[in-house]
């Protein structure tokens, strides 16, 4: 018992590690001039997707229910999000503050429209759940193309299936959300140490809810439902828990990522985006939140990476993801692995003995 | 799982330090020139566009364009262009990851991006810069909005919403008239909008307005049921050619033929393969750019892109190859204050100053153009009409 | 009058959803995966049987004879090479795999094709039946999209009911590791069903691309993922049910425009699927199954 509870501190542990070390060393080769400007624009884009991923394991990996709507969430988020930034310009002049704040919006909004739809969701199963959540993701597209925010002296005016011109602003008119052509003249508040910061915190409250009594029954309604809810385990509460918070920390994510492009449209947030950030959950490894970390960095970068090759570039990256499937699923290649793993931990065990 | 995480870092990185390892060679451009003499003796002009992916075919457009022009202008011996088109997947995140590695590799100049979306988010970026920016057909006012450095080669979506209005209300002012837009594509909302403006203000009668989306547009039927119920003898169709094709098809199935009026975006459509342009009989649209038209700089830049890539050009790729040119000119109209050695942000105020200080340009999608300093364009867009499978010219 | 017209185009857009489902459920049914790459295949179908008529000057029929061969083997290498491996590995990593294979046929598309649109034309011609004085009009497409549509769920239905094949199906469908010990040779089984899977998408894309005459790399994505909506609206794995689940849809989606929005007429169809779904979880005709302790 002792050796699975340490096992578990040490798995955390190496997700904290990784953020911390990570941040240190980007920080580090970003004041030597080392980094290409490439990357640096990256890093932020970088920071939200591991939010995304991370927040989606806690759906798909320790809860066990397959969702293909996520990006819904962050849609969610980064629309609410970057309406509040904007409307809380003069009331929050410190930029961190109204980052932070933000990102609360952000993250509520997208709680809220998690409970509206994890109530009905999570009564089905498998596929069947899957293609609601697919549904759904599908319905926030739509909606918010049809949204229209605009601010003027009096305050914020909403407009739904008209256009900007209908909602009559007066003075001091700014087009917040344009329909279809999504958000407009965002600020730039989001920074790398942000997205550090919002990654530590997701990464906190997602090990404390998987470590705690509540993780523990939710991984127990995963792995038996049907022995779980015999032993009292209220399915519809717990599961409700995990759904809603993961919803949350896909719209906190939504709106870091949003505050750092000067426009975003509802499009953008699609389903090729949810299978995206299933992606990385898959690759990473269902309930590894450091696979997750690592594996969305590096597919968020792969794509940069196969810039020379041209118009082959996607095609390129539609083979390596094939072969890394076939490769990590491949029992030989992942018995060459474990081997230099356990050569490793000789290794390592010889110079421990003979010091 | 572990195991296969380790896995897959391990391939990663591999094609990490393969794809390290020969970054340092200039990537992109059809047009390059030897890499070691490269980086003082050409101009590097960047730009981004959408080369995969359901937008490819206007960023794939806009690029031949422009490498024709740079390997034309290349030809005549005195100032050497490179051009770099990196792929923005028609997206704003992509786009500045694009922009990101045209800075990385040295651009001087930008040929901004070629859809809206992503343009709107380069184009903060290049403002930021400083880097002068001309894009060939991001047509959506955003692109424009607050950067003094970033001008367009195609008409502003509101030009040509307000055009459209007028020319019906001048020339039809007893049509009925029904409005098929896309409802979540920026460059078909944003025409539809100043279009609906300005028909409200000259009193055009609109009786059917109904939308499509990029999830829906194979079954036109409920539009065009509602458009022909209502009576609309005129149809206005800002979207590009691929639906309208589809709406002539259905439209014509059911025996609906009104008179149907279309912007640039509709260009392409008497090329599109295997489309029977009988269906485009009589629709008319204002464009810049028409492929059959006569004049020696048009028949020389048809007749050579159709020898290089094997097809004929669209407005996109036409837009393209003026922005080169523009560019071009304008740097010879400097008298050499434009040099290949000065960085972007002195490139820049030079050429700002020479699109503000009444430089003209005749290119192939217009003559005697001219730019405000909005970064709008100004150049008289042309009514045409589909007779017969060409385009002849209306008054 | 307009709604029976608006229902006409429902059925007739429906059809073809519906024989994008058939091909989905198949493959599901028996192999239990996602396959995303579907919507793809039928992209390819449509491209080679554009060409067969195009450039090489063929008959329709011999068109669709050659597109569904080609989209066959493809389906058949497919499924060697990408998701054989994968057999005992978890349904996600499949997933995932199957959506690499979609990139990358939608990816290779547009090297070797251009994204340039191509206008298909129709195998069956455009002719029209104008009825009711031509205030409706149907277009012999749409008949022989919902005849097609029929024919291939009745002759499914007697593939996986009656032959020893289609009995083979369904054992591996119930339990793989039971038909495996009863002689059954998993492999081959499922092998067949992707071969008939991947015919099927050839057809539907054929079909698909003769209702809407344009063609581009990305022409299969949306109705697949339409498809695989109709597919569990009717009850993954059902054959009647794909069929069912498709008409519906279609109509669902042209009503929705017509009488409600067209601006939200995506969020409507997938209202209405929620629906559904929350009403009857396992599809209109999809098989309950209980769950043993």
């Amino acid at each position: 018992m002792r050796a699975l509870s340490n096992q578990k501190l040490r798995k955390s542990l190496y997700a904290y590690a990784i953020v911390i070390i990570g941040y240190a060393v980007i920080q580090v080769l970003a004041n030597g001039g080392g980094l290409s400007s490439a990357f640096e624009g990256q890093l932020v884009p970088i920071c939200a997707y591991v939010v995304m991923a991370l927040s989606l394991n806690l759906t798909v990996g320790v809860m066990g229910d397959l969702s293909l709507g996520h990006a819904g969430f962050m849609s969610v988020g980064a629309f609410s999000g970057a309406v509040a930034c904007i409307a809380l310009e003069n009331m929050i002049p410190v930029p961190a503050l109204r980052l932070t704040a933000s990102i609360a919006v952000g993250a509520v909004c997208a709680g809220c429209a998690g409970v509206i739809i994890g109530i009905p969701v999570l009564r089905l199963k498998g596929d069947y759940l899957a293609i609601v959540t697919l549904a759904f993701g599908e319905i926030i597209k739509n909606i918010i193309t049809c949204f229209y925010v605009g601010q003027d002296n009096r305050g914020l005016r909403f407009g739904f299936l008209t256009s900007i011109n209908d909602l009559n602003l007066g003075d001091g008119a700014r087009t917040i959300i344009d329909g279809p052509m999504g958000l407009r003249s965002v600020p730039k508040l989001s920074s790398f140490t942000a997205g550090f910061i919002l990654i530590l915190v997701t990464l906190a409250i997602i090990l404390n809810l998987v470590n705690s009594r509540s993780g523990r029954a939710i991984m127990a309604l995963r792995d038996n439902r049907i022995a779980a809810e015999s032993v009292g385990i209220p399915a519809a509460k717990y599961k409700l828990m995990a759904f809603v918070t993961s919803a949350a920390l896909a719209g906190a994510a939504g709106t870091l990522y949003v505050l750092n492009f000067s426009t975003t449209v509802a499009s953008k947030f699609n389903f090729n985006t949810s299978i995206l950030i299933l992606l990385f959950v898959v690759l990473g490894g269902l309930g590894n939140m450091w696979g997750s970390i690592v594996a969305a960095a590096l597919l968020t970068v792969l794509p940069e990476m196969l810039r020379q090759f041209n118009n082959y570039r996607m095609l390129v990256y539609a083979i390596v993801l094939i072969l890394v499937m076939l490769a990590t699923n491949n029992s030989s290649v992942r018995t060459l692995v474990g081997k230099m793993k356990e050569a490793a931990a000789l290794v390592f065990k010889k110079r421990g003995t003979g010091r | 799982m572990k195991k296969s995480l380790l896995t897959m870092v391990a391939v990663v990185l591999c094609l990490c330090m393969f794809a390290g390892c020969s970054t340092d060679a200039p990537s992109g451009g059809g047009t390059q020139t030897d890499a070691e003499t490269a980086s003082n003796e050409v101009f590097k002009i960047g730009a981004t566009g959408p080369l995969t992916g359901g937008a490819a075919i206007y960023g794939i457009a806009a690029k031949q364009g422009a490498e024709l022009a740079a390997a034309e202008i290349n030809a005549l011996g005195g100032l050497q262009f490179e051009i770099n088109y990196q792929d923005d997947e028609h997206d704003a995140e992509k786009a500045v990851n694009a922009y990101n590695a045209l800075q990385d590799w040295g651009m001087q100049i930008f040929l901004s991006s070629v859809t809206s979306t992503p343009a709107v988010a380069t184009a903060v970026e290049a403002f930021e810069d400083r880097v002068f920016g001309l894009t060939p057909s991001a047509s959506s006012t955003a692109v424009l909005e607050g950067n003094d450095n970033i001008y367009q080669m195609c008409f502003a979506d509101p030009n040509q919403g307000s055009a459209t209005a007028q020319y019906v209300a001048d020339n039809y002012p007893e049509a009925v008239v029904a409005v098929i837009y896309k409802n979540d594509d920026v460059y078909s909302k944003g025409v539809y909008d100043t279009f609906a403006a300005a028909a409200k203000e000259l009193e055009l009668n609109i009786v059917s307005e109904t939308t499509f989306t990029e999830d829906s547009q194979q079954d036109f039927s409920v539009q065009i049921a509602d458009a022909q119920n209502a009576g609309a003898d005129f149809v206005f169709l800002p979207m590009y050619y691929q639906p309208a094709s589809l709406i002539f098809a259905q439209a014509n199935a059911v025996g609906y033929n009104p008179t149907y009026f279309g912007i640039d975006g509709m260009d392409g459509i008497l090329t599109l393969e295997g489309f029977d342009t009988s269906l485009a009989e009589g629709v008319m649209l204002l464009t810049p750019f028409s492929a059959d038209a006569q004049d020696d700089k048009t028949v020389n830049f048809v007749t050579k892109y159709q020898e290089q890539y094997g097809e004929t050009p669209n407005q996109f790729a036409a837009d393209g190859y003026d922005c080169v040119y523009a560019i071009y000119e304008a740097i010879q109209s400097s008298d050499g204050a434009i040099t290949v050695d000065m960085e972007a942000p002195a490139i820049c105020e030079e050429l700002i100053a020479i699109f503000n200080g009444g430089f003209s340009f005749d290119g192939v999608t217009g003559a005697g153009m001219t730019w405000n300093e909005n970064g709008e364009v100004s150049k008289s867009p042309t009514a045409v009409v589909i007779q017969d499978g060409v385009y002849v010219g209306v008054k | 009058m307009a709604f029976l017209s608006h229902l006409i185009s429902g059925i007739s857009l429906g059809s073809v959803y519906a024989i994008i489902a058939l091909g989905y459920t198949m493959v599901y049914g028996i192999a239990k995966m996602l396959n995303f790459a579907h919507g793809d295949v039928i992209m390819v179908g449509g491209y080679v049987s554009f060409f067969a008529a195009s450039a090489w000057g063929l008959h329709p029929v011999l068109g669709l004879l050659l597109a569904i061969t080609v989209c066959t083997v493809l389906g058949v290498a497919i499924e060697r090479f990408a998701y054989k491996p994968l057999r005992q590995a978890a349904s996600l990593a499949v997933l995932i795999t199957a959506i690499g294979v979609s990139y990358f046929l939608q990816n290779a598309a547009q090297i070797l094709w251009s994204s340039n649109p191509k206008v298909f034309s129709s195998i069956v011609g455009n002719t029209n039946f104008p009825m009711l004085d031509g205030r409706i009009t149907v277009s012999l497409i749409a008949l022989a999209t919902v005849g097609a549509c029929i024919v291939i769920m009745i002759l499914l239905t007697w593939f996986t009911g009656k032959t020893r094949m289609g009995k083979a199906m369904r054992a591996c469908s119930e339990d793989k590791a039971a038909a495996q010990l009863m002689g059954i040779s998993v492999d081959f089984v499922i092998s067949v069903t992707f071969a008939v899977g991947s015919a099927l998408a050839a057809v539907a894309g054929v079909l698909l691309c003769s209702m809407y005459p344009t063609l581009t790399p990305t022409t299969g994505a949306m109705p697949g993922i339409k498809a695989f909506t109709a597919a569990v609206f009717g009850g993954i794995g059902s054959i009647p049910g794909a069929m069912l689940g498709g008409i519906l849809l279609g109509i669902i989606e042209i009503m929705g425009k017509a009488y409600i929005s067209t601006q939200l007429s995506d969020a409507i169809v997938f209202a209405v699927l929620i629906i559904v779904l929350l009403l009857k979880p396992f599809g209109l005709l999809g098989r309950h199954v209980t769950e043993k302790v």
